[in-house]
């Protein structure tokens, strides 16, 4: 179904079931427990979840398939940013125009920056996609200071013209982005016991396009063209010399990926129509990089379970702050409670970052595949344990060994 | 008229002329090897051949049509195929997806942007790679990563890739290099099958004298860049231009 095999269609399903019931899943404490803090079933953060998914899935598909390791992603995310909120200024609040501009535009400016860098491959490459981010960057803080409101960021104001909608509603507010009415902000409350689960339009539309940018990706990951772009990754010599030109495979994965940013970054303005300098900073772009080797580079899931796992961290673990580490400890003898504080304080709050460190060092270490291996490892163990002592005897997996050719 | 014709061919590095006034003619449907002690510009000659180098003067023909300023893979959609001196595969990938690549190649030319079909509902691509598996005997390791091959293995995948191209000249660099005898053998027994069995030129530059005189129908002798005598295997084995060339004057 859908041209894809059994196997893909199972990790299709489980992405759909884990993003649409996101608000579920995410939501298992209580309100009002003491584990409460650990629920991440708020609109705004289960955004995050999938908007940095899709940014990594795009970015997956150059990383991980061609080996081309661009440092400079956030530009597209940030162009992305710029472009919905122009067109909220221009045309309408409604978010698809806005979406399919951030799209077109990042996808121009990736077309641009990738026919430079892609000259040049390996760590130059990373050089020269960094190097453009950064030059990015510091347009949007300065010079170009009259199309992105330079260091405040871009934002919608009440005397924006919006040719096709309003440029301030009724009650003399600025409007809102909405879906054909539909408002991105709305939110159904469902209280269940002692849970809140919150069902937010606006997270309904961003969970239903990663779906389809899931869906997009795992046919380039099974097609002709993904094959070409692993066998650049693989062996750019032999390629060249089986007749094909890498160059515009190479090209073609950067645009993509960066029409995938630009999503994300139209996404995100949709959700909350601003847009600031800082999210084209080189930061940002490692951010994504992050994402996908944590989760496993070149695995389909792995960039989704990546985002998700690195947004969780900085947006609970700061949290924590020393009064919440004092309650958690509360139990101990005074003495004692102060130097376990003292020793976990570094690794929580604004210091969210080291543990961060700690666990990506570990997972490259020990699972050089990401998240994904880890998985497959844990998976391995338990069908270890229910497979039968003696293995069915089965010709086609146990073929009888061929002579050796050196008699 | 040979396939390949290569006239007045010089070539230098720094103060070093490595190839000077190369003639070379390679009939059609014929095995001619290129032999020469080390150094003699057999690698260089070849680089040239395929795109990668281009030399300082003279010209080179392929079916009527110079390759010079050509690309390796624009070369390669001309009907030129290569097998390296240490087999290139992708080593990453599958056994299977090795031979699909090159008919992919062949069938859809140097780019194409198919990124919404399948590659297992190619199903004619998968049927041409799948009986060059079969052809090269190697379809038990189908699922096999390349790169865990042995080494004679991954030298007749490479071999099977270039033939899935049905290539019009097949150059070979060294193919035996570093091999067993058995395995030596081994590759002569399936040059000799290629040979009789499909419509195919093959060039091949070679040390061991063992294959270049179970295999040549032609065999050119090139001594410090210039080809020293070109003829037929039976002519080479007693000439003393060779011997001298090979062993030194002493001999």
């Amino acid at each position: 179904m859908l041209g894809i095999s059994k196997k893909d269609m199972t990790i299709l399903l489980v992405v759909i079931v884990l993003a649409l019931c996101a608000p579920f899943i995410l939501n298992p404490f209580p309100t009002g427990s003491a584990m409460a803090q650990f629920n991440a079933g708020y609109p705004d953060l289960m955004q995050r979840f999938v908007i940095f998914g899709i940014f990594a899935i795009g970015f997956n598909i150059l990383f991980g398939l061609t080996g081309y390791l661009s440092f400079g992603h956030a530009a597209f995310l940030g162009v992305g940013s710029y472009s919905a909120v122009w067109m909220f200024k221009l045309l309408s609040m409604n978010v698809v125009p806005a979406i399919l501009l951030s799209m077109i535009v990042a996808g121009l400016f990736s077309v641009l920056i990738g026919y430079v860098s892609l000259r040049r491959s390996g760590i130059y490459f990373s050089i020269l996609t960094l190097a453009f981010a950064q030059m990015s960057f510091n347009l949007a803080y300065s010079v170009l200071t009259p199309i992105t409101n330079g260091e405040t960021g871009l934002q919608l104001t009440l005397s924006d013209k919006r040719y096709l909608g309003q440029s301030v509603t009724e009650s003399g507010s600025i409007p809102v982005t909405n879906f054909f009415g539909l408002e991105m902000r709305s939110t159904y409350d469902l209280a269940v016991g002692g849970w809140n689960f919150q069902f937010n339009a606006g997270y309904y539309l961003c969970a239903i396009i990663m779906i389809v940018a899931f869906y997009v990706s795992m046919r380039i990951f099974r097609s002709p063209f993904g094959l070409m772009l692993r066998a650049v990754k693989s062996n750019q010599q032999r390629l060249n010399y089986t007749g094909i030109n890498p160059k515009p495979y190479t090209l073609a994965a950067f645009v993509i990926s960066g029409i995938y940013a630009g999503l994300a970054g139209g996404l995100m303005a949709s959700m909350d129509p601003l847009a600031g300098a800082e999210r084209m900073q080189w930061t940002a772009s490692g951010e994504v990089v992050l994402m996908t080797i944590l989760g496993g580079a070149g695995t389909l899931i792995g960039p989704v379970l990546g985002a998700g796992f690195i947004k969780y961290f900085e947006n609970i673990f700061s949290k924590i702050n020393d009064t919440v580490l004092h309650q958690w400890f509360a139990f101990m003898p005074d003495g004692l409670e102060d130097v376990v504080v003292f020793i976990v304080h570094p690794f929580v709050g604004k210091g969210w970052h080291l543990t961060l460190g700690i666990l990506f060092m570990l997972v490259v270490t020990f699972l050089p595949g990401g998240l994904v291996e880890g998985g497959q490892r844990i998976a391995k163990l338990f069908k270890r344990e229910k497979a039968p002592a003696v293995p069915p005897s089965d010709p086609e997996h146990h073929p009888k060994e061929t002579p050796h050719v050196a008699e | 008229m040979g396939i390949l014709e290569v006239k007045g061919v010089n070539k230098r590095f720094g103060g070093l002329q490595a190839l000077g006034d190369v003639n070379l003619s390679v009939a059609e449907n014929t095995v001619h090897a290129i032999i020469g002690p080390n150094g003699a510009g057999k690698s260089t000659l070849l680089n040239c051949l395929v795109g990668k180098l281009i030399p300082d003067t003279g010209s080179v023909m392929f079916d009527g049509q110079s390759v010079l300023g050509r690309t390796p893979y624009e070369i390669n959609q001309m009907g030129i195929s290569r097998v390296f001196q240490t087999p290139e595969i992708f080593g990453d990938l599958t056994v299977f997806e090795n031979m699909v690549i090159p008919c992919f190649a062949k069938r859809d030319g140097s780019f194409r942007m198919h990124a919404f079909e399948s590659v297992v509902q190619e199903q004619d691509i998968c049927l041409q790679a799948e009986q060059m598996l079969v052809d090269v005997n190697m379809q038990d390791k189908r699922h096999m990563h390349a790169a865990s091959l042995s080494r004679g293995d991954k030298r007749r995948l490479e071999m099977a890739m270039c033939l899935s191209q049905k290539p019009r000249l097949l150059l070979l660099d060294e193919p035996t290099a570093g091999m067993a005898r058995a395995d030596t053998n081994n590759t002569i027994d399936l040059l000799k099958e290629i040979k009789s069995t499909r419509d195919i030129t093959i060039a091949i530059i070679e040390h061991d004298m063992h294959v270049v005189f179970s295999l040549a129908d032609r065999i050119t002798v090139l001594a410090q860049g210039t080809p020293l005598v070109e003829d037929s295997p039976e002519n080479i084995r007693g000439n003393p231009k060779v011997r001298e060339a090979y062993l030194g004057e002493a001999a």
